[in-house]
């Protein structure tokens, strides 16, 4: 039984033994293994020619993971915090999203950011962003985001085999508990499948990263009400499973989507609107959102209220109930 | 600066109130970090042997000149009798915490690392614009410096002239990383040089110097000379913060070499050299801090806690209908608990 953090480290020490090419840099990635000790074991085993400590430079850290994917390698670049990536966005956006387009398909940017989001650990400003809005809205990069130790690994390995550019996003507040099984050799996690973390007949309530047990525990929740959920991970937000959020939606009509970030134009609207063009005559009640408020992350004294929690996500779910 | 005249610049009362600065970030510093680790405050970043630098630039600002302070420098603002209060309760992560900068001219504090050397820099620049005589300083690491905000702020500061104190606290280290792994320059000083920034490098354990070389950036900027690079070299004798494990990567000989010439100790020799400091006060100034900052502490565990819709307060100056929908809703949910 692993932590989703030491599933981190497994797919590291794989993908690295696995192919010549992968490239492990980033602040404090080596000698210390990391600032969660994702890292750890990597420089030791491979050398500073495969696992580099990097100045103190997001944009630098991006910006040479470009060149250095030019130039045949694979870089797996870790952003210390979420809200640490922001000086990198512009390398992100620019260069990382464009670059095979840009080559008419010719450059290939086989890069990871992986980097630890998201709040509920008590942590200081800027440590408890969920950034996924800007990545999943930047065309020509993927994102995914594990909820559990089995699919951290599996789509991590995945993501750094994958030829294009993939965030990431691993939920901070899952890296040392709870843990869970993790396979060693295959059992790779797909890019762009979904996950039915809990089946339901009801309602559908869609959720990614530490959002997906704030759904199963409503999902607990309500069964006792009487109103049987099925709980969906999305597991990638870019590109999404629609097939897998429609086919639920089909059976149980009703929807609530949960995300921690800020409500506008947070992911939970994309999903909304997929459910909406592509399966109105399925709904029987509107769409719900729980998400943060739109406002900057709060004190962390007051984190609890702004995360979406077990008796929000019911709340909704009941509401959207209400509708015949 | 071996030359001891301008010793003849600070009375001995004004080095007995330089000493009682250090002390105070000193004792705050131990206390928090203790606070911190028995989690009565949040993750906390340990200042131990900065409070030269911290200490000795202050005082060569004018009161209205401003500071911006990165994360290492949390309790400067106590410096400008900021209540301790204030700073104990931004590290229990409480919104009491969120302080006004124009109070006390501190700037609030930056975690992103160095993307605050252009904001010291556009406020020193807007200063002058308005006519205004005073001068910015920015606190910042050697770690920074290799960011593109240190690079583009100091882009500007050059071609602006604007009447900015640069000060690098250059303590060896970023988090794991020795200033050996984070830059090729043989000195941080030297990248002022190519922005067209005169740099000067000081001994940061020397408080006596951090001043007199701000001092005189300070009366640099006032005269229109525009912005001084101040690299002051020490070492960091303790962990990043309270979640670090430095015996990953750190040198234990070395950090016990280091803490027995500490800028405390060090300060604390040359005034009673001079006949300025008797035992008593050294007794008194230590005393006085730890009840203070007890006190402070005392105060802010009992206190309630603020209500959870305090978070909504300050994001807008006229918050959109969605977010006030949203903290009603939030204030209902709170009423039927």
């Amino acid at each position: 039984m692993k932590t989703l953090v030491e599933a981190v480290n497994q797919a590291l020490h794989e993908e690295l033994e696995r192919d010549p090419r992968v490239f492990v840099m980033g602040e404090d990635v080596g000698v210390m293994g990391g600032v969660f000790r994702a890292t750890s074991g990597l420089l030791e085993r491979f050398g500073p020619d495969r696992c580099f400590d990097t100045p103190l430079a997001e944009a630098g850290i991006v910006g040479t993971a470009v060149g250095l994917a030019l130039a045949g390698w694979r870089p797996v670049c870790e952003m210390q915090f979420d809200a640490f990536s922001y000086p990198a966005l512009d390398q992100v956006i620019a260069h990382v999203g464009r670059y095979r387009a840009r080559s008419s398909g010719h450059a290939e940017m086989a890069m990871v950011l992986r980097m630890p989001y998201g709040g509920g650990v008590r942590a200081p400003e800027l440590h408890q962003d969920s950034p996924e809005a800007h990545y999943a809205h930047t065309a020509g990069i993927k994102v995914a985001v594990p909820s559990t130790p089995a699919d951290a690994r599996g789509l991590l390995s995945a993501a750094i085999r994958d030829p294009d550019p993939v965030i990431v996003l691993e939920p901070k507040r899952l890296y040392r508990a709870p843990r869970g099984e993790v396979s060693e050799g295959d059992g790779l996690v797909p890019l762009g499948r979904a996950r039915i973390a809990a089946p339901g007949d009801d309602l559908t309530l869609i959720a990614y990263g530490a959002m997906v047990s704030v759904a199963l525990d409503a999902r607990g929740e309500l069964l006792d009400r009487g109103i049987s959920a099925e709980v969906i991970d999305l597991r990638t937000l870019t590109p999404l499973d629609e097939d897998t959020i429609l086919k639920s939606l089909a059976k149980t009509g009703r929807a609530v989507v949960v995300q921690e970030a800020p409500r506008t134009c947070g992911f939970a609207a994309e999903v909304a609107a997929v459910l909406a063009e592509r399966s109105i005559f399925d709904l029987r009640g509107p769409v719900v959102r729980v998400t943060g408020y739109d406002i900057p992350y709060p004190c962390s004294s007051m984190e609890d209220a702004y995360l979406p929690s077990v008796q929000r996500v019911t709340a909704a779910a009941r509401h959207t109930m209400e509708f015949e | 600066m071996k030359d001891a005249s301008f010793l003849d610049r600070l009375a001995p009362d004004e080095l007995r109130a330089l000493y009682r600065d250090m002390v105070l970030l000193r004792v705050f510093d131990e206390q928090a970090t203790a606070y911190s680790r028995q989690g009565r405050l949040c993750t906390y970043a340990i200042c131990w042997g900065h409070e030269a630098i911290q200490a000795g630039a202050l005082r060569a600002l004018a009161a209205t000149d401003w500071v911006f302070p990165s994360y290492r420098e949390t309790a400067v603002g106590l410096l400008r009798e900021m209540p301790i209060e204030k700073v104990l309760s931004w590290l229990r992560g409480e919104p009491a915490g969120l302080w006004d900068p124009y109070e006390h001219c501190v700037a609030n504090i930056c975690v992103p690392i160095g993307t605050h050397v252009p904001h010291a820099v556009g406020f020193a620049w807007g200063s002058r614009l308005k006519g205004e005589d005073r001068c910015s300083l920015v606190f910042f690491g050697d770690g920074a410096t290799s960011e593109g905000a240190f690079h583009e702020g100091l882009t500007f500061a050059g071609v602006v002239r604007a009447p900015v104190v640069l000060v690098c606290n250059n303590n060896g280290w970023a988090i794991s990383t020795p200033v050996s792994a984070q830059t090729g320059a043989e000195k941080l000083a030297d990248k002022a040089i190519g922005y067209g920034i005169p740099a000067i490098r000081v001994d940061g354990g020397d408080v006596l110097a951090v001043y007199e070389a701000t001092r005189r950036a300070v009366e640099r900027a006032r005269a229109g000379g525009g912005p001084t690079f101040i690299e002051a070299v020490t070492y960091r004798m303790a962990p990043h913060a309270t979640a670090d494990e430095p015996s990953l990567y750190w040198d234990e000989e070395r950090v016990s070499a280091e803490r027995k010439r500490e800028c405390l100790i060090r300060y604390e020799q040359q005034l009673e050299d001079l006949g300025v400091l008797r035992d008593e006060d050294v007794e008194r100034a230590h005393e006085r801090s730890r009840a203070d900052v007890r006190a402070a502490m005392a105060v802010i565990e009992a206190r309630p806690p603020s209500p959870a819709t305090t978070m909504f307060d300050f994001a807008y100056a006229d918050p959109p209908p969605r977010v006030v929908r949203d903290r009603d809703a939030l204030e209902r949910e709170g009423d039927a608990q």
